[in-house]
């Protein structure tokens, strides 16, 4: 250094503001890149509302269909399975779907529009995977005793009953979601938007 | 040494060495040569543990080589053919059966994926008994910590491409662990996802990851470790620093010139270490569902997880981790606090070097209370490793909450316990046990 001590100010403003304007050129670059990894127009356009025709669907059976790339079930509930729900209120993590898991049409206490016909996302709001149906009693299905029938998920075992509400206790956090849905007709629904013909 | 100063090359008149003046006149070959392999000292008293390093990079290369014949062949495409078979799980398939060696490729490559695994955990195991981390080789640990990072990266993203059943379902439940992260968490997983499911867009991107980004990341930090490691020069099992004890020439008397000795020996390993992987992959190269998941053999299916769904087994201690925490603390999920315990039970290695508080550095001078922490460690490592690989369970949910408190437990007790050892004398010079 020849000026030793002396530091030439001017210089070192010059040299703090290119950085500084580099560094900020740097940044906004960054924008297109991340956005870039964001999903595409397509993407977000390919939730296009699905239909189901339901007539063949017998009592205790249940249906899945895909939609957004997700499936979603679709149960016949028997009187059996309705009358376990009640039953199994104190054992639920969210007995009443307090929780907004549902439009406001399925928060009631079989968490659907008509009492029989159970239309859920069957992805366990864990961590995404599909729970198994485990319809049988306990015994059948390698459940506990006092199992009433339900949903068990591979993952990490949680356990949902017939209206898609989360057992205490269990890794999932919420009960499984009831997606937006619209009878057509008796025996069609229509899921992914609310409104007839909209 | 690596940084010293040699001379430039003076050629002998012959062609040959008129070519490498000419070279060494404008690339430091000669110097690069001595400082890294023929005059680069390496501590004499080398045992069996040392073998890991060089077949970490013999199997890096056979990865790479593999990966990019593969890449000739395979189409990261989660669209239908007119079979109804997902592409990238087609083009898989028809590498295995169509592609002449294709099959013998394809089992190197995912063979090779665990058997890099297998060379890294051992490779760590030794710097954890001979205190390789400690100072001054905190740098060459840091850089193999974040070498250990991105290789859990690639192997997960090069799990997604198969595009199976294990690959679809495994790589939506990791990257909604994402989801679990407070206020971001849920624009984070889109974010990598590219959609809203997992599909087309994650398997492209994923692929893009696997074969471009994560491996020039993998080379940059090998470079680095290498680099770091070569400056301070290497431990050796008796954890005493051969530098210093030097002769005349500033050689120090314990070490030898990697080249031709640790060059030769390493062939030794190599040679071993083939000849399993070989008998792996001739014999058993889906050892047995651990290094490919049986559900990985049915194309991936949105819409139907299988029965039991575990991650491949080097990722299984960290999973069983996740798994243990089952609490919701200061209002947030127990979900999200499983993901931090995962995050941090991978990270915490990086902080060894100054949890270590022990006089001494290799495990040849310390006492009972090391031997048992360390080895209670591996035994927790391998529980916690075949609890991954289960099917959730009370009893295994207790057992690996164990398991996880002292996982942490060895790290965070480290300063207390490293220090109240008893320590043996160690000797001035390495001896050849």
């Amino acid at each position: 250094m020849s000026n030793q001590g002396k530091m030439d100010c001017g210089r070192r403003r010059l040299i703090v503001a290119t950085a500084a304007v580099g560094g900020a050129g740097a940044v906004a670059a960054l924008v297109p890149f991340v956005s870039s990894l964001l999903p595409s127009e397509r993407a977000k356009a390919a939730g296009a509302p699905v239909e189901v025709d339901i007539s063949k669907l017998e009592a205790g059976q249940m249906m899945t269909v895909e939609w957004r790339g997700k499936p979603v079930w679709v149960i016949n509930r028997t009187k059996e399975m309705l009358d376990s729900l009640p039953k199994l209120d104190d054992q639920m993590a969210d007995p009443k779907s307090a929780k907004d898991m549902q439009p406001p049409y399925a928060q009631n206490e079989t968490r659907s529009i008509k009492k029989d016909i159970m239309v859920v996302v069957g992805i366990c709001t864990h961590l995404g995977c599909s729970p198994s149906s485990k319809f049988k009693n306990g015994a059948e299905e390698g459940m506990p005793a006092d199992w009433q029938g339900g949903f068990l998920c591979p993952c990490h075992g949680s356990t949902f009953d017939f209206a898609g509400r989360v057992f205490k206790a269990k890794p999932a956090p919420t009960n499984l979601e009831v997606p937006p849905h619209v009878y057509l007709a008796d025996t069609r629904i229509l899921i992914g938007e609310d409104k007839k013909g909209a | 040494m690596a940084g010293g100063t040699y001379e430039k090359y003076k050629s002998d008149g012959s062609i040959g060495g008129n070519v490498l003046e000419w070279v060494d006149a404008r690339f430091p070959a000669t110097s690069m040569w001595r400082g890294h392999l023929s005059e680069y000292y390496a501590p004499k008293n080398f045992n069996f543990w040392y073998f890991f390093g060089s077949l970490a990079m013999l199997v890096l290369v056979i990865q790479i080589v593999t990966g990019i014949f593969l890449t000739m062949h395979y189409k990261p495409d989660a669209a239908l053919n007119a079979n109804g078979v997902p592409i990238a799980f087609a083009s898989v398939e028809y590498i295995m059966r169509d592609v002449p060696g294709g099959w013998l490729i394809r089992y190197m490559h995912s063979t090779g994926a665990s058997a890099f695994f297998i060379v890294v955990y051992l490779h760590m195991f030794r710097g954890l008994i001979y205190g390789s981390y400690r100072k001054p080789r905190e740098l060459t640990w840091l850089f193999g910590v974040g070498i250990f990072l991105v290789l859990m990266g690639e192997a997960f993203f090069g799990y997604l491409l198969p595009w199976g059943q294990m690959s679809y379902w495994g790589a939506q439940v990791i990257v909604n662990l994402f989801g679990a992260i407070p206020v971001i968490g849920n624009d984070l997983s889109i974010l990598i996802r590219g959609d809203f499911v997992v599909g087309d867009a994650t398997l492209n991107r994923f692929f893009s990851f696997h074969v471009i980004a994560f491996p020039l990341i993998l080379l940059g930090l090998v470079a680095a470790h290498i680099l770091a490691l070569h400056e301070t020069g290497s431990n050796n099992p008796d954890g005493i620093e051969i530098k210093a004890n030097k002769d005349e020439n500033g050689i120090p008397r314990d070490g030898i010139p990697f080249h031709p000795y640790y060059s030769v020996k390493d062939i030794v390993g190599v040679v071993v270490f083939l000849m399993v992987f070989s008998a792996v992959l001739f014999w058993a190269p889906e050892g047995a569902g651990m290094f490919l998941e049986t559900p990985n053999f049915y194309p991936a299916d949105p819409l139907k997880t299988p029965p039991h769904i575990a991650p491949v087994w080097y990722f299984t201690p960290y999973y069983s981790i996740l798994r243990a925490v089952v609490w919701n603390f200061f209002g947030l999920d127990a979900k999200f606090w499983g993901v931090v315990a995962m995050g941090a039970s991978v990270v915490i290695f990086a902080f060894l070097p100054w949890l270590d508080r022990s006089p001494v550095k290799s495990i040849r001078y310390r006492g009972p209370i090391t031997k048992v922490m360390i080895t209670l460690f591996v035994i927790c490592f391998f529980i916690l490793g075949y609890l991954g690989t289960q099917s959730p369970s009370p009893t295994g949910e207790l057992v690996s909450q164990i398991c996880t408190l002292f996982y942490f437990g060895f790290f965070l007790a480290m300063p207390w316990w490293s220090r109240m050892d008893k320590f043996k004398p160690v000797p001035e010079r390495v001896t050849m046990k």
